[in-house]
């Protein structure tokens, strides 16, 4: 086939669609339902009550690669009492896990604080395990201007 | 990594049964194994897995992490302080690394 001026302009067309299209499919991102498996599986079964863990994360991010967040859980944290471990989750991230704590009853408190990516707005779970068989829950928007996933 | 550099802050002193609170940092670029080089190719994942702080051999905390902390790790988190003695933190890379730091602390 010879390559006539018509032809070449349709694949050229073609060809920039390819490209366009490509370059869209980013890194797949969680979804809410991800990240609400991801918290039942960490509960094992049982349904997250609201209240007792509090976390604090900004209402605005401006930078997704650094966003601070913090949690803290009341709990006595005596030896037949204490939290065993608390997850965060983020549901719009490539992958929804974050980190997880795990306290002692040496721990005094169970609050921690680290700073975490974020790639878009989305929604930031944190979940409460005491050695109880208590499970907490809280969950905190947060708006991200510039996502912090790397392209 | 020559780079990787661990950073603690943990008070001199504190009295019995005193709540303290420290804050770790290490030097690390976390890479998080989504991003790509100017060619298009996947850089592989290498980022600081596990975290534990020890008070005399026993666990105080420790924690789990995802590539989705950021780069240079920082964490704060509180020890309960009975005794005189050791913290012993280490960190864990990807690649098998493992970064320590201790810090003694006194009673008062």
């Amino acid at each position: 086939m010879t390559i006539t001026r018509r032809s070449m302009l349709t694949l050229s067309v073609g060809a920039a669609i390819g490209v366009v299209a490509g370059m869209r499919s980013g890194p797949a991102s969680a979804t809410a339902e991800d990240a609400m498996a991801k918290v039942m599986e960490f509960a094992g079964g049982t349904e997250p009550a609201t209240g007792t863990i509090t976390l604090d994360a900004p209402e605005i991010a401006e930078n997704g690669n650094t966003v601070p967040v913090s949690v803290s859980v009341e709990s006595p944290m005596t030896a037949d009492d204490y939290v065993e471990s608390v997850a965060i989750y983020a549901d719009g991230n490539p992958s929804p896990d974050v980190i997880t704590f795990n306290f002692t009853p040496m721990s005094g408190e169970a609050s921690a604080t680290t700073r975490m990516r974020l790639a878009k707005t989305q929604n930031v779970i944190a979940v409460a395990k005491t050695s109880t068989g208590q499970v907490f829950m809280d969950k905190k928007e947060v708006k991200v201007t510039i996502g912090g996933c790397g392209g | 990594m020559a780079s990787v550099k661990p950073r603690v802050k943990v008070p001199k002193s504190a009295s019995a049964g005193e709540v303290i609170t420290i804050k770790t940092l290490i030097s690390h670029p976390m890479e998080s194994g989504q991003r790509k080089d100017g060619d298009g190719n996947p850089i592989p994942r290498q980022i600081i897995n596990t975290f534990t702080c020890e008070f005399n051999g026993q666990t105080v905390f420790s924690c789990d992490i995802e590539p989705a902390v950021s780069a240079n790790p920082y964490l704060e988190f509180t020890a309960k302080v009975g005794e005189a003695g050791t913290f012993k933190f280490t960190w864990v890379d990807d690649d098998g690394s493992v970064y320590t730091e201790e810090k003694e602390i006194a009673l008062n």
